[in-house]
């Protein structure tokens, strides 16, 4: 029903109009103008009204992007209770993308990734600073901006290599036991969890 | 229109993507070393009181100090 809604209401106004806003493709920059010929036929219908507001007049540009790709990337990683890294500037991050581990350098293609349990890894200079992913997003930014954030992140330090051997177990027996879906995902959730881990700690 | 992407396993189970990222964070947070293991279970630990209303008005509210493990 609604998807009729914008139809219907360019009916009522000229054709005209309703083809130059149809046309606009995603930009970033504005029309500098509002689209003339819709005003001048709201005028005729309803003078005592100011024109419909659109999305777009409520928009703020968005930051361009540069014409020369930036030398750093500038990493934003919170997480639900800390924000660990604001604004940092850094070669290369690498994040457990559910596609795989992926480099991101200054100028990547504007991405969005959902993450995997997996290690990110954070490149400034020599120096390389891993932490352990449970889940979430990357969102990679036109202007080299990357924000990451992720449910619970931890320095591979942290981690008990025994506790993840058990759980490792564990879930494994649960998997071959497991009778219902839920249980079988909740079983096959561990499983891969765990062997993220695993793989982090001794790789 | 609809889309013929294949579904994660967790989605096909009848899970949200919520309860699957939570599921994941508690299972990391619990192969944690012990200072840190229990800095972080403190940190999620949830307090709440909960009253059913039964013909406009509420019944005695029960009162669920949880660990994450739900």
């Amino acid at each position: 029903m609604l998807r009729q809604a914008s139809r219907l209401l360019s009916r009522s106004v000229t054709a005209a109009s309703s083809k130059s806003v149809t046309a606009r493709a995603f930009s970033t920059e504005l029309p500098s103008t509002v689209d003339s010929t819709f005003v001048e036929s709201w005028k005729k219908v309803a003078p005592n009204m100011d024109p419909p507001q659109t999305p777009s007049s409520f928009m703020k540009p968005r930051p361009s992007t540069a014409s020369s790709i930036p030398t750093k990337l500038t990493v934003n990683f919170v997480l639900p209770y800390a924000s660990e890294l604001s604004g940092k500037e850094v070669d290369m991050v690498i994040i457990p993308a559910t596609t795989g581990q992926m480099g991101v350098l200054p100028g990547h293609v504007p991405t969005i990734a959902e993450l995997k349990p997996g290690i990110m890894s954070v490149h400034e200079g020599t120096d390389i600073k891993k932490y352990f992913v449970s889940s979430g997003f990357a969102f990679l930014h036109a202007n080299s901006v990357a924000d990451i954030i992720a449910v619970e992140a931890v320095p591979l330090e942290n981690i008990d290599a025994s506790q993840v051997q058990k759980g490792l177990a564990d879930f494994t027996q649960k998997l071959a036991s497991a009778s219902t879906d839920l249980e079988k995902a909740e079983a096959q959730i561990g499983v891969e969890v765990h062997s993220a881990m695993n793989a982090a700690l001794s790789g | 229109m609809a889309s013929t992407a294949a579904v994660p396993f967790w989605r096909a189970a009848g899970m949200t993507y919520i309860t699957y990222s939570n599921i994941c964070a508690n299972l990391v947070r619990n192969c944690l070393k012990e200072p840190f293991k229990a800095e972080a279970l403190n940190r999620e630990k949830v307090h709440f009181s909960l009253s059913k209303w039964a013909g406009g008005k509420p019944e005695k509210p029960t009162l669920r100090s949880d660990t994450p493990g739900v």
